[in-house]
């Protein structure tokens, strides 16, 4: 986690999709950098790329134009089946509703997570921590709609770090969730932060949940703004 | 743990999971019914044969085992079979068809009984007045007859004088000159029985039956009883194949509609299973196992289902109809019902695969 220099590097971004006739460009030269540790929150009004900034960084999606490297590994360089492989271990999503999915127990979710990824889940002391801290030790075994939403999305943080990626990326991770089950996530992703040292970036609308983020970017029609 | 997932996602929606459990089980039922019933026709009329107790089985010109040709033999042949040498009973019989499948046939009962021992009667005896019918068990009971009961066939009444154990020659049975006289063939038969002195001389007297008749279809009790096999029946086979095309279709069609709309329905944990790094071969293997599970369980149930149609033909149609339970089947039906059945998930999973899964998780 102590290289020197950013863990993730982002040069130039662009990104357009072609929606029938028309060419929307999501993303139009994005430059960033963010260092291994950070805790990075990224604010915009609707529509200005910032859950597509994401799915480029989760290999959801190819770059148009310009670079992006994560871990010193350039994704534009990815084929598919590469950045398919990333994502079991390079990123670890948290999308703002319905994380989970609705027929597995809160266990059987992260368990698949690491299915997926080729290795078995092990209850090393790493992971009782991370579920100590996340606070649902003891609805493990519940399905998703037993779970409220703050405990539903705090399973989704859960599964999305078992692997260890190197990023944690949360596309408004409270936006749907009260002020006390907010809090209840805010503060597991500055605990995880904190205590295990994970890069986090997350998107939000909600100027408090910025405040918990190092470092605000502020994003404009596909651009970073200062 | 992806089968884990695979059995919640069926228990998620039960009414989807026996449905298609249920259409599968009615195409293994469909082919093993018709395949049982075919086989079990042709396996009675094989032991129905067997139970005459004839050696040698001779049939008209040109027809087969299994069809009588129109024109029937002449009664005289009897009289050159009786003079052959190892030759101890010569008769005849003459089979007229009375709708359907079924035929009544008629019989010189003294000669029949020093061929075959004779029928043995569960009810009743031989004829006593020219209108008299026997009638076997299965027919009777299919068609609530004691003795005594009348019974309407060739526009005529007849009294059943006596039911006798099934099994043997035929279901109907009248004198062989009362049937003779009564349908213009005085003087004919449709097939001649003959028996031996010593069986092991069978296939040396159809050799020399043979050269003396060369025109007549002549076997031995082994070879004729071969006969009656799926091959030998004119369009059996290509009707089996298109009854079991249908089925895989029907089949296909089922599980191609339930693992599409399980797609659709599933955009959402798609795009979280590829958000997690499932690649192509994950999601496909997801909807494969399911579809396995789907025609697996479908083909146990339809073979269970097809002891049930077994059922139904013996208790509602047992005097016309026999269906025997064809295990060697089981494999092959199951091989066909999962095979159109993973056809079926083919396009779903494809369209699985392409599916964007951002829409689907980025907004609401
Ligand atoms: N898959 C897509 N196809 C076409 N247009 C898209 C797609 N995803 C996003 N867009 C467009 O790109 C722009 C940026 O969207 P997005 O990154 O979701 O913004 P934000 O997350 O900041 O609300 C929007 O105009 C949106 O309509
Ligand atoms: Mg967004």
């Amino acid at each position: 986690m102590s290289r020197s220099g950013s863990l993730i590097s982002i040069h130039n971004l662009s990104k357009s999709y072609r929606v029938g006739e028309v060419t929307v460009e999501a993303l139009r030269g994005v430059d960033l950098e963010v260092a291994a540790g950070e805790f990075l929150s990224i604010v915009g009004p609707s529509g200005s790329g910032k859950s597509t900034l994401f799915h480029i960084l989760g290999g959801l999606t190819p770059p148009t134009r310009g670079s992006v490297s994560i871990d010193g590994v350039n994704l534009a360089e990815m084929s598919d089946a590469g950045r398919t492989n990333m994502r079991k271990t390079k990123v670890g999503f948290v999308f703002q509703k319905y994380n989970l999915l609705p027929t597995l127990t809160a266990r059987d979710n992260i368990a698949i997570a690491r299915h997926i990824a080729g290795k078995p889940l092990e209850h090393d002391a790493w992971f009782s921590e991370v579920l100590d801290l996340l606070g649902i030790s003891g609805r493990l075994d519940h399905k998703p709609r037993a779970m409220s939403g703050g405990e539903q999305q705090r399973v989704a943080i859960a599964r999305a770090i078992v692997n260890h990626p190197a990023i944690l990326l949360a596309d408004e991770p409270t936006g749907n969730l009260d002020t006390k089950n907010s809090d209840a996530v805010l503060n597991v992703l500055r605990g995880l932060n904190e205590r295990l040292g994970q890069t986090i970036l997350m998107i939000t609308h909600n100027p408090e949940a910025a405040a918990y983020g190092h470092r605000i970017v502020n994003m404009r029609d596909g651009q970073i703004v200062y | 743990m992806i089968n884990k997932l695979v059995l919640e996602n069926l228990k998620h929606r039960p009414v989807r999971t026996l449905l298609s459990v249920l259409a599968i089980a009615i195409e293994v039922t469909m082919i093993l019914t018709l395949v049982g019933l075919s086989r079990g026709m042709l396996d009675e009329a094989g032991r129905r044969a067997k139970g005459v107790g004839a050696d040698v089985w001779i049939r008209p010109p040109g027809s087969s085992a299994i069809s009588f040709s129109s024109a029937p033999m002449s009664e005289g042949l009897l009289k050159f079979f009786g003079e052959q040498p190892h030759v101890t009973v010569a008769t005849g019989t003459i089979a007229q068809p009375i709708g359907g499948i079924d035929t009544v046939t008629g019989v010189d009962l003294d000669k029949f009984s020093r061929l075959s021992g004779g029928f043995r009667y569960i009810a009743g005896g031989p004829f006593q007045t020219p209108d008299d019918i026997l009638v076997d068990e299965r027919y009777a009971k299919q068609n609530h007859l004691e003795v005594g009961s009348q019974l309407k066939l060739l526009n005529k009444q007849w009294r059943v004088c006596g039911i006798f154990e099934s099994g043997k020659l035929a279901r109907l049975v009248l004198p062989l000159a009362r049937l003779q006289e009564l349908t213009g063939n005085t003087g004919k038969l449709t097939q001649i029985f003959v028996k031996l002195d010593d069986p092991k001389r069978t296939n040396e007297m159809v050799r020399a039956f043979k050269q003396r008749l060369p025109d007549y279809a002549i076997y031995s009790i082994e070879e004729f009883t071969s006969l009656f096999s799926v091959n030998n029946v004119p369009g059996l086979k290509p009707f089996i194949y298109v009854v079991i095309a249908i089925s895989v279709i029907v089949g296909f069609l089922v599980v191609f509609l339930s693992m599409y709309t399980a797609v659709l329905e599933r955009t959402r944990e798609i795009g979280i299973l590829k958000s997690l790094g499932a690649g192509p071969r994950y999601i496909l293997s997801i909807l494969l196992r399911e579809t396995f599970v789907l025609a697996a369980a479908g083909s146990v149930l339809g073979i269970l289902f097809s002891f049930g149609t077994r059922w139904l033909i013996l208790e509602f149609a047992g005097a016309t109809l026999t269906a025997m339970i064809t295990p060697d089947w089981w494999p092959t039906t199951t091989i066909i019902a999962v095979g159109g059945a993973v056809m079926g998930s083919l396009y779903p999973g494809w369209k699985a695969i392409q599916q964007d899964a951002l829409e689907a998780l980025s907004y609401e």
